[in-house]
């Protein structure tokens, strides 16, 4: 009998390979991660507070906060239509249209950095057009907005697309028949079930923007306190040798993204088991 | 009277089934109809506009600003010696982090995957880590630990030994951020499939390896090249933490994006744009592989998924 640790196998290969994972993710992982935690333990608690709660540092979190909210709640609208049209509608092009779904995944962010910025500018393919309108697309918080948002869109169309495939299409028919218009059928039976899904990819486009960089530092024209958005700020602080500066606020950003996808597996459990409970 | 007011009150006049509510109302139900009938065409249409101002148009300026003047100014780009050292480092960087995630991935899938043990779940949140972490996050890290302030930083400027702002720091944040793309395509995938079939091949007398190599990996191989093709995808492209620990020193230390940067900012457009569709070809290859593995590791789980040794027992 081996240690309560393992169950007994008779495969193989148990101690090398876990043994490996361990120091590889120990080494890559956990001891550069551990370093941010640990420099930040260095600062008194008000040097700390100083440096991620300056009038800078709180502009940059508004906005980062801020650009990164609207951009998932246009996604949580636009990524359920195309989420939808894709699983419910068969129309030429579908295919095409489900692959190019994850480009923002495959497109590296610097590459669609500088092509929404070219887009957007003052003599772009839609910035003219929004220029006459007095509208600033590129160089101005609706650029991040821009960037953001094409960033997150995966997130809520995939998410949402296996939730759509396992709605049952009799509780639609059922709630016509019954007298309820497609308004109705909407509001009332689709969107609560699909709601935890919604959500996840809601949160899960919001966490990716809050981090975002590549995409986002050519279109927002970079101005302190307007248009600089936190991973931003703490490269300036880098540049500056304020490493305790930068240290600080990497730490509230890390927190607050580790906070936000203990919250989604906190929400999927808790739906997995509302769920359970049903069935 | 709206369509909206007209809706509500058929709503309201009517409890009767459906077919006898259009032989009643005869004009107003085929009004509505005819707007149901209108509204698949008009989603789909506003979906396809989105797609095509957020994901076609940003596809297309590049390819498009790339060869604005002409095919021979778009070659004379990559004569520059520092595009071509810009490739030369992109492909390092890719050609070590790959081979190494691809390693911990299946090693880590096999641990987790085959044997039941304390605090599993644990280390596979672990291993999701830095997924969590933004990419600046993960080059400063670095910095922190191998930068002249860092843990390090004076233990290797003594040596003359230097990680950040050189080569090293650069794989370094490309291993980082591309840490758990294999193994989160393995682990769920090899669960599925449960260790049943390689019990059975160690008990007819097969050894570990063989038990792997000719059972597991055909299991897996499909699952094994999404990881790495989307591994790949985000290691070429990876700009944000490389950005930190780089440096940026033209022909020394700058990835093919960091370059896109600088041709960018220098106005330096056509040069930048042709860059930056190298990398877009490559993401568009990305998609299509993507795509069709998809659909094959798909296969995979249906077939393993039928029970042929599950009956034995």
């Amino acid at each position: 009998m081996k240690s309560r640790f393992k169950q007994y196998s008779v495969i193989p290969g148990f101690g090398i390979t876990l043994g490996y994972t361990l120091l590889y993710l120990t080494l890559i992982v956990l001891i550069p991660l551990s370093a941010l935690f640990i420099q930040t333990a260095n600062l008194s608690f008000a040097e700390f507070w100083n440096h991620v709660t300056s009038p800078r540092v709180v502009a940059s979190y508004r906005l980062t906060f801020g650009a990164s909210l609207i951009g998932a709640a246009i996604n949580a609208v636009f990524g359920f239509l195309i989420a939808w049209c894709l699983v419910r509608y068969r129309f030429p092009g579908r295919r095409l249209m489900d692959a190019l779904v994850d480009l923002p995944f495959a497109l590296p962010t610097a590459v669609s950095g500088i092509a929404l910025t070219t887009i957007f500018s003052k003599h772009g393919w839609i910035g003219r057009y929004l220029e006459p309108l007095g509208i600033k697309a590129a160089y101005s918080p609706l650029g991040v907005v821009i960037a953001l948002t094409f960033i997150g869109l995966p997130f809520v169309v995939r998410t949402l697309q296996p939730a759509i495939e396992e709605l049952e299409k009799e509780a639609e028919e059922a709630a016509a028949s019954l007298g309820a218009n497609r308004f109705q059928t909407f509001i009332r039976v689709i969107l609560p079930t699909v709601f935890p899904a919604l959500l996840t990819g809601f949160a899960l486009a919001f966490a990716r923007a809050l981090g975002e960089y590549g995409s986002v530092v050519f279109i927002s024209g970079n101005m302190p306190g307007r248009t600089e958005i936190t991973s931003l700020l703490i490269i300036t602080k880098l540049e500056q040798y304020d490493f305790a500066g930068a240290t600080a606020i990497a730490v509230v950003m890390l927190v607050v993204s580790f906070a936000i996808l203990l919250s989604i597996n906190l929400l999927q459990w808790w739906f997995s088991v509302g769920r359970r409970r049903v069935a | 009277m709206s369509p909206l007011q007209e809706t509500q009150r058929l709503k309201n006049q009517t409890t009767l089934p459906n077919t006898v509510q259009t032989t009643v109302l005869k004009p107003t139900a085929k009004f509505i109809d005819l707007l149901s009938s209108l509204v698949p065409g008009f989603l789909i249409t506003l979906a396809v506009g989105f797609m095509t101002l957020f994901l076609v148009l940003p596809l297309a300026v590049i390819f498009i600003e790339a060869f604005k003047l002409g095919i021979v100014e778009y070659f004379k780009s990559f004569q520059d010696p520092s595009a071509w050292h810009a490739i030369k480092l992109t492909l390092i960087a890719t050609g070590i982090s790959l081979p190494l995630n691809l390693v911990f991935g299946i090693a880590a899938a096999w641990a987790i995957a085959k044997f039941e043990f304390v605090g599993k779940s644990v280390l596979i949140t672990l291993i999701d880590l830095p997924f969590a972490v933004s990419p600046i996050i993960s080059g400063l890290i670095f910095v922190l630990m191998f930068g002249l302030q860092g843990w390090f930083g004076a233990w290797l400027a003594e040596r003359d030994l230097q990680i950040i702002f050189a080569v090293p720091g650069i794989v370094l944040a490309t291993i980082f951020v591309t840490f758990p793309f294999v193994a989160r395509e393995l682990i769920p995938l090899m669960q599925e499939q449960g260790s049943d079939e390689e019990q059975a091949a160690i008990s007819l007398g097969a050894t570990g390896w063989q038990s792997f190599y000719y059972i597991t990996l055909p299991n897996i191989k499909w699952a094994v090249l999404y990881g790495v093709i989307l591994c790949n995808a985000r290691a070429m492209g990876e700009f944000g933490a490389v950005s930190v620990v780089s440096g940026h020193i033209r022909g020394k230390t700058n990835t093919v994006p960091l370059h896109i940067e600088i041709l960018y900012n220098e106005y330096n457009v056509v040069a930048a744009f042709a860059m930056a569709s190298l990398l877009a070809l490559m993401g568009l290859v990305t998609l299509a592989l993507k795509t069709f593995l998809e659909w094959k590791v798909q296969q995979d789980r249906n077939t393993t998924l039928e029970p042929t040794l599950a009956e034995v027992h």
